[in-house]
């Protein structure tokens, strides 16, 4: 009997486990824009004494899981299991990490949903009763994805006007089968939609129908109404997903005016950092979760909040073989007090 | 979700992505592709008056535009270049040279034979192939002609 089912794909933690500690590193690009003061770390090179760009990426997630564990005042034998992703092809960077940090690992791909998988993944772990301490660890890199998914960095070429920018960074939260929260209370896991879209270029709008899917699962799961919440915040749906997202939710009955946005909308300053539809990437929710909002939760300025990473879960060798890209979206909330 | 048209769904979603400053991009282009031609136009009229004739002056010229787009790219100044010129800086020569070294730039810590030389082509490759391919064709089918 699955006890904390509850609707079609949302469950309900028994006992929420706790986010005890948590920590953010992010490149000089996103060092400079409006989130600045909160994140951890900055770096001031992003490829921070590397040799390569995967190598680098490797040592971001690795020392930003590292950083998590001493804040939360533990060392890395007391974690169960680490539970991480990025983007690169067979997640090396996540694997590399894990090689140098001796945790038993789970390495998981959800694309740039990956942070709110992991946490999902993390938390029913732990409400199970299989874990005390798990962290739940992601990372991107711009050069790494870049050169991946695109073109050569030094390639002049211009990018187009519904182009998301990879958000370089980690960010890792460390969950506990106690503490004093904020704590993890829902989780609703994502179903792929794909709306036909095959353009790799306009990922806000391939995912924004996946995110749609989440939330309104998530509402008539819980029989929560959006107000609820005092924040909703989408993975990297950008300026376009945001859009598409708000008005296809308004004319299904839910208004999130007041209280939704997107990290990769927050993330960059369009106008003066030129990012035209926004951040993407795994780090683009991870930062701004562990960065923003969980800082915020802490001073009181949210007590309730949805998370919602967005993935879109396509590779440069489906897109060139025509396939429209699958969008995915995990929905986990998380609040303030227990009950 | 309940079930929707894709092809509405694409139309309605083409519809929220904003349109590029088109005129704006293409003036642009037009300037920056304008200021490599007058400079390969210069390189032209120099190798004339030093006295090579029509031929050679052009492949002298084609020779040192090639060389003028690497070491931009090598500077690292192509790429914003073609950031801001579009077409102006991918369309003539220096182009085609940015779109050789970028990726063996690139690709130097996979190695000199897998990373370099293998991937060198990856974005120029394309333009090699059905350029040379084609003027085979055209050749071909010209000597028929005749």
């Amino acid at each position: 009997m699955a006890l904390k089912k509850i609707g079609a794909q949302t469950r309900k933690m028994e006992n929420p486990p706790s986010i005890l500690s948590y920590y953010s590193i992010v490149g000089p690009k996103e060092g400079e824009g409006p989130l600045k003061d909160y994140f951890d770390l900055i770096l001031e090179d992003d490829l921070w004494g590397q040799e390569s760009w995967e190598k680098a990426e490797s040592k971001i997630q690795e020392e930003c899981v590292r950083y998590a564990i001493d804040k939360g005042g533990l060392s890395s034998e007391n974690i169960d299991y680490l539970i991480a992703g990025d983007l690169i092809n067979q997640i090396t960077p996540s694997s590399y990490s894990a090689r140098q940090l001796s945790i038993p690992y789970y390495g998981i791909f959800g694309a740039c949903s990956t942070m709110t998988q992991s946490l999902s993944l993390g938390a029913m772990l732990i409400d199970g009763g299989f874990a005390d301490y798990i962290a739940c660890a992601v990372s991107s890199h711009f050069s790494t994805a870049e050169r991946q998914f695109r073109f050569p960095l030094e390639y002049g070429n211009q990018r187009k006007m519904s182009a998301q920018w990879t958000v370089t960074g980690a960010g890792t939260t460390i969950l506990s089968s106690t503490g004093n929260g904020p704590y993890v209370k829902y989780i609703t896991t994502g179903k792929i939609i794909d709306p036909g879209i095959t353009d790799s270029a306009n990922m806000g709008s391939a995912m924004a129908p996946s995110a749609i899917d989440t939330l309104v699962n998530h509402f008539q799961d819980t029989g929560l109404d959006p107000s609820y919440y005092d924040l909703i915040l989408s993975g990297d749906l950008g300026y376009v997903g945001k859009d598409i997202l708000m008005d296809l939710m308004k004319k299904k009955g839910y208004d999130l005016s007041k209280n939704y946005t997107d990290c990769g909308v927050e993330i960059f300053d369009k106008f003066e950092q030129d990012t035209h539809a926004g951040g993407s990437g795994c780090a683009c929710s991870a930062v701004v979760y562990n960065g923003y909002v969980f800082k915020e939760m802490a001073k009181g300025k949210y007590n309730r909040v949805l998370l919602m990473s967005t993935g879109a879960l396509h590779s440069t060798m489906s897109t060139q073989q025509g396939e429209s890209i699958p969008g995915i979206a995990h929905a986990v909330s998380i609040e303030n007090t227990k009950e | 979700m309940d079930k929707f048209n894709k092809k509405d769904y694409k139309k309605y979603s083409d519809k929220k992505v904003p349109n590029p400053p088109y005129l704006k991009n293409m003036l642009i282009a037009f300037l920056v592709g304008g200021i490599f031609c007058t400079l390969g136009q210069i390189i032209t009229n120099i190798l004339k008056s030093n006295g090579l004739d029509n031929e050679m002056a052009a492949a002298g010229t084609s020779i040192s535009m090639v060389l003028i787009g690497a070491l931009l790219t090598g500077l690292g100044l192509y790429d914003k270049i073609g950031k801001v010129g579009g077409a102006g800086a991918a369309v003539p020569i220096t182009g085609f040279a940015n779109s050789i070294v970028a990726p063996a730039m690139e690709y130097k810590r996979e190695g000199f034979i897998f990373g370099v030389a293998a991937k060198m082509f990856t974005v120029a490759g394309p333009v090699l192939v059905y350029g040379i391919g084609g003027s085979v064709i055209v050749g071909l089918i010209t000597l028929l002609l005749r």
